[in-house]
């Protein structure tokens, strides 16, 4: 981890007399509070999803980083995890939860089967040969299933890349109005 | 009855079927054409009551398809697999089970899903894995689509 990252907030406070004052940019503090609060949604299709349970238990705890709020929702949940073979017949509905889910969101594919297909790669009529066919993926993890470390160095590598966005736009298709904005950049 | 009973009884009820040994089971070799009265006659059987049926599938021998019912009494305790040759590839039929065991509805849905095998008087044949719209039986070994990779 460099040096930049270890500073707990990104900002300056100034102490004055009845409080203080913090200098920072808007950018950097809005990252840095959705960088340190993901909520994951509850989904996982098989043995990845097994892992990652444990990745969320007492033994490996990644609520220490900021994400033991698992939505069973899609509203209210920035960050699927696809933990597991996505087959045809899912993928609609894994599209569709990415849908629901609200802006910035965020997708880690855990495993091989998500990267690729995987075990299922050749002579498969029901597996999808990769979950970016249906969704966009910010971080990949290999694997077969990756160990609990493996999806919390994915999830802490998630999070430096929150870091490094700009708030102003959205991740995904941009809006009517931030497109005419793109237009005049 | 342990399998030497079981093949004295079960000739008894059709001579002609043939016994393979091999296997953890007793393998049953069936007429397709007399498996329903077969059945039904080991089902209603009190030397045999069969009245558990605890796998339906199906095995795709290239040239021909192969019906393979596992079965198991509950009161005997015995069980036995019972088999049936489909030589017809193109148009493979064989009548359905479901009328003696109701769990034959869906298995039979499933192999007729995977495999295109049509089961005569069955209650609501029609896909019950695959989408509606599907294209052939994947799990038949000369099965291929545009998405699927050979190695």
């Amino acid at each position: 981890m460099s040096e930049e990252n270890k500073i707990e907030f990104p900002g300056e406070v100034h102490p004055t007399d009845g409080g203080g004052i913090l200098v920072t940019k808007l950018d950097d503090v809005i990252n840095w509070a959705r960088a340190n609060s993901l909520w994951p949604l509850v989904f996982g299709t098989s043995c990845c999803a097994i892992e990652m349970m444990s990745a969320a238990d007492a033994k490996y705890d990644w609520s220490r980083f900021g994400f033991e709020v698992a939505r069973a929702t899609p509203r209210q949940a920035d960050l699927i995890i696809v933990a597991g073979t996505i087959v045809i017949k899912m993928a609609p509905v894994l599209k569709r939860l990415y849908d629901q889910m609200p802006e910035p969101k965020y997708v880690i594919a855990m495993g091989a089967c998500t990267i690729s297909g995987g075990p299922f790669f050749y002579n498969t009529y029901s597996v999808v040969k990769g979950v970016d066919h249906v969704i966009p993926v910010d971080v990949y993890i290999p694997g077969c299933p990756p160990r609990p470390e493996a999806l919390l160095h994915a999830m802490i590598t998630l999070q430096e890349k929150i870091k490094t966005e700009h708030t102003s736009f959205s991740k995904g298709v941009p809006s009517e109005k931030n497109q005419k904005l793109l237009k005049d950049e | 009855m342990n399998k030497e009973e079981l093949k004295i009884a079960i000739t008894e009820i059709l001579p002609e079927i043939t016994f393979d040994e091999t296997g953890e089971f007793l393998n049953v070799f069936v007429p397709a054409t007399s498996l329903l009265p077969f059945m039904n006659s080991i089902r209603s059987n009190n030397n045999f009551e069969m009245d558990y049926l605890f796998c339906l599938t199906c095995i795709d021998w290239k040239d021909h398809f192969m019906m393979v019912y596992h079965l198991h009494s509950k009161k005997h305790r015995h069980e036995f697999v019972v088999k049936a040759k489909l030589e017809n590839r193109e148009n493979p039929e064989i009548e359905s089970l479901s009328g003696i065991w109701k769990t034959a509805d869906f298995h039979e849905r499933e192999v007729f899903d995977l495999f295109g095998i049509n089961f005569l008087h069955h209650p609501d044949l029609r896909r019950i894995f695959m989408d509606d719209n599907w294209k052939g039986f994947p799990l038949r070994k000369d099965y291929m689509d545009e998405n699927m990779i050979e190695i």
